[in-house]
Parts: structure tokens; C-alpha cells; sequence
């Protein structure tokens, strides 16, 4: 017991030098609704003080308007926009998208590569925005510690316009 | 023409009141807070009335709003129109960051007493002496500014529109003006003629007053550095107000002067 006790740290140091893996699966509910929009959706990490550690997925309309492909409703995901979403200049490659139509949407990103990046070790949290034109809002949290010891599947339930969040996470 | 001098009177009695009465309330609310897009507008209603925020009473006049730009320039409304209620216009914001959007009024109000009747004056300093007969008695002159305003920002907050003139009563973000959260205290500063406003009471009180028995104000007062903070109980579009007075008058005929802060403010649910 002791040995195991004092090899955990050391298996936790090691664990960046692995390539570590994070999957989300966002599930998009589908609704019976009068009018039916895709979501605008975001998906980010935030540190303890809801900085933005990454920005990982932006969904959006992408078809050309005149108010700029679909940009002039972004503020309509009120967290994301006030956490750093405002400060991009979209597109931005890799993480912004079109809207995804209902279902499980999965998304997988690698240690050091963006949107990632090096994800310093510590407490965060996966936060996923969810938005819909004549619908609702809704904003699912999943905390987590990266990088994770072993593998870690963690899941989050939201409940109008936002179905299973999950997180994969892969030492 | 008639009906225009009507109007005057009638909103300097409402702009006398909030001494008083705390009766009619100057806002302007914008259709958004936070905008984004290759080309966004925001239209905005300006009106003085009773509940927050029903046009019930009377419009703001067009001539007085000032639109300043993020980077400190100033814009004239857009689009605008003057109705019985109220009045609307649009803002092209067409640059990043805020964009203070403001309605300011001021003058003097004179009353005296003329054969034995008494009688209001409302104008500027260059046609008090001109237009107070001679024979009046009592003649008491007060000097006002009143600032009512509210905030729009484009991408990021920031930029020269939120800098403040160093006149009357204004509001300077410490939390910014389109950043707020309900369950999310807010912090700003007050300042009288640019410098800190130490111990007034700052009022908040959210619209739709019309569906609640209640005005359900939220009090606050500044500290030493003229800071105060709010917290928002819910969402919505909230009126925060603040006034004073004081004897630095511009002018020698005027013993008071009365001051007064408005700003509509848009808070967000979580």
C-alpha cells in the first residue's frame, strides 16, 4: 500500500510525457419544436478563474450574409463571447464550423497540438454553450483534472437544448 | 410649435421631480448590448415615463442625444424619429469596442413671482437676465445637468467612450457596462465633476415594473473612492440612478445646482 501510494505522484509527472488525448462528445437533442434551428454551439476549457485555457470547437452559420455569415448572433452565446469568444477573429482554423445537426457529435484533440495546446497541469473545466435561434440556451460544466492518471470517461446531463456531455480523457 | 414649447415645460417639471418625487424616469434602452457581425446596428428607444420601461409619458427630445464612438468621437443618432411616447432612433457601430449613447440635459430653472402669480422659466445663462421681467420677486435660479445614458459595445469593451468629461455626475466601469451577469456583483465608480462622489446613494431597479406590485430598488452607496457595486438579483434591463446637489453653480444668479445620473444597463442570466 505504502508503494503504491508513493509511485501515484510519480505516475502523474510521467503521465504529460504520453501524449495525452481528450475526446468530447457533445450530444445535440433532437427536438419537436414549431421551428427548428441548429444550435450555435461552443466548446472551451476554462481555468479556476474562468479564463480560457482553449478554445476548441466554435459552431456556427457559415453561409456568406451580409451581416457577416452568421457572426452577428455569437453574443447569443452569452458566456462563450464574454470568456474570450469576442476576442477572436473568426474563422479560426480548426475550431470554428458549421452548425452540426442532432446527434452525437465527437470531437477529439491531442496534447500539444491546437486547439489544445500544452495544457499545463491542474484543475479545469469543459464548458459547453449551446444556443438556438427562436429556441433556448443552455450551459453544461464538467470539471475535471488534467492530465488524467488513468484512463477517465466523465459525463455531464444537460437538459433542453444540450443532451450527454461527455469527456474522455487519456493519459 | 405650441405643443413642442408644451412638451419643454413639461419634461423640466420632470427633470425638477426626482428631487421630489422620484416620479418620471429619462432612459434610452438599446434592442442589444453586445454586437457582433460584419455590419451591426442597434435601434434604441429613448422616452421619459413612469414605469421602466413603457413609453407612457413623454419622448426624449433627438437634438440632445449624443452617440460617442469608441474612439472618442461623436456620432449623431441615426434614423430617427419623435413619436407622442417616445422617440427611436439607431446606432451604426461601426467600430470595435463601446459606444456610450447619452441624452444630456441641462439649463437653468428660475422661479419667481410676478404680480402677486407664480411663474417657471426654463433656458440658458445667455437669456436669463432678458427673459425674468424686471418687477419679479423671489426669483430663485437653479442650475441642472442631468446625464442619462446607456452603453453598447462591439466585440471586446473598451475605448475613449467610456472616458468621463469631468462634468456633472458620471459613471465609470470598474466591471464593464456590457459585462454583467445576474448572481454576479458589479462594481463602478461615480464621479462628480471628474472626481470621486463620496457617499451617494445609487439606486438600481429593473425594468417591467408594470409586471411586479413592487419597484423592488436595489440601494448602494459610494465609498471614499467613489466605488459602489450592485448585485443583480435576476436578468433584465436595469435603471440605475443617482443624484445630488450642490452650490457650484456656473453662473452667480443661481444658488443650487442639481445634478443627476441615469444609465440603463443590461444584465444577462448565467
Amino acid at each position: 500500500m505504502r508503494r503504491l501510494l508513493f509511485s501515484m505522484p510519480a505516475l502523474l509527472l510521467a503521465a504529460p510525457a504520453v501524449a495525452a488525448d481528450l475526446h468530447v462528445t457533445v450530444q445535440i437533442p433532437q427536438l419537436d419544436v414549431a421551428e427548428y434551428h441548429r444550435p450555435y454551439t461552443a466548446v472551451w476549457i476554462e481555468r479556476g478563474d474562468h479564463s480560457v485555457a482553449a478554445q476548441l470547437a466554435i459552431w456556427y452559420a457559415q453561409k456568406e450574409s451580409k451581416e457577416g455569415a452568421g457572426t452577428k448572433w455569437l453574443p447569443e452565446l452569452r458566456q462563450w463571447w464574454r470568456r474570450g469568444g469576442r476576442e477572436l477573429q473568426l474563422p479560426v482554423d480548426g475550431v470554428s464550423g458549421a452548425t452540426r445537426p442532432a446527434g452525437e457529435q465527437k470531437l477529439n484533440f491531442h496534447d500539444g497540438k491546437a486547439p489544445l495546446g500544452d495544457l499545463p497541469a491542474g484543475k479545469y473545466e469543459l464548458v459547453v454553450e449551446a444556443a438556438r435561434e427562436v429556441g433556448g440556451r443552455e450551459v453544461v460544466r464538467l470539471p475535471f483534472v488534467w492530465p488524467a492518471s488513468a484512463p477517465q470517461v466523465l459525463a455531464a446531463q444537460g437538459s433542453s437544448e444540450l443532451g450527454a456531455v461527455k469527456l474522455d480523457l487519456a493519459p | 410649435m405650441k405643443k413642442q414649447s408644451l412638451k419643454w415645460s413639461v419634461l423640466t417639471l420632470a427633470l425638477t421631480l426626482p428631487f421630489a418625487a422620484q416620479a418620471h424616469k429619462m432612459w434610452l434602452v438599446p434592442s442589444a448590448t453586445n454586437v457582433s457581425g460584419a455590419d451591426p446596428w442597434v435601434t434604441v428607444d429613448a422616452a421619459v415615463s413612469n414605469d421602466l420601461f413603457y413609453p407612457d409619458h413623454m419622448p426624449v427630445a433627438l437634438d440632445r442625444v449624443i452617440v460617442t464612438t469608441p474612439d472618442g468621437q461623436t456620432a449623431k443618432p441615426e434614423n430617427g424619429i419623435t413619436g407622442q411616447y417616445r422617440s427611436v432612433f439607431d446606432v451604426h457601430l461601426i467600430e470595435k469596442g463601446t459606444y456610450r449613447i447619452a441624452a444630456i440635459n441641462g439649463g437653468l430653472f428660475a422661479t419667481y413671482e410676478l404680480n402677486g402669480e407664480k411663474k417657471r422659466w426654463r433656458g440658458d445663462a445667455a437669456n436669463l437676465a432678458r427673459e425674468i421681467p424686471a418687477g419679479a420677486k423671489n426669483v430663485d435660479v437653479a442650475e441642472s445637468i442631468n446625464r442619462v445614458e446607456t452603453f453598447v459595445s462591439n466585440g471586446k469593451p473598451g475605448g475613449l467612450a467610456l472616458k468621463p468629461e469631468g462634468k456633472g455626475l458620471e459613471l465609470v466601469p470598474v466591471t464593464q457596462f456590457t459585462d454583467l451577469m445576474a448572481d454576479e456583483p458589479a462594481t463602478f465608480q461615480l464621479l462628480l465633476d471628474g472626481k470621486p462622489a463620496v457617499g451617494l446613494k445609487v439606486t438600481a431597479i429593473a425594468g417591467e415594473t408594470r409586471y411586479r406590485n413592487t419597484q423592488e430598488e436595489i440601494d448602494s452607496t459610494t465609498d471614499k473612492d467613489g466605488n459602489f457595486s450592485l448585485k443583480w438579483p435576476h436578468a433584465g434591463m436595469y435603471w440605475v440612478n443617482a443624484s445630488t446637489q450642490d452650490d457650484k453653480t456656473s453662473i452667480k444668479q443661481a444658488k443650487q445646482r442639481r445634478l443627476s445620473y441615469s444609465a440603463t444597463l443590461e444584465v444577462l442570466p448565467q
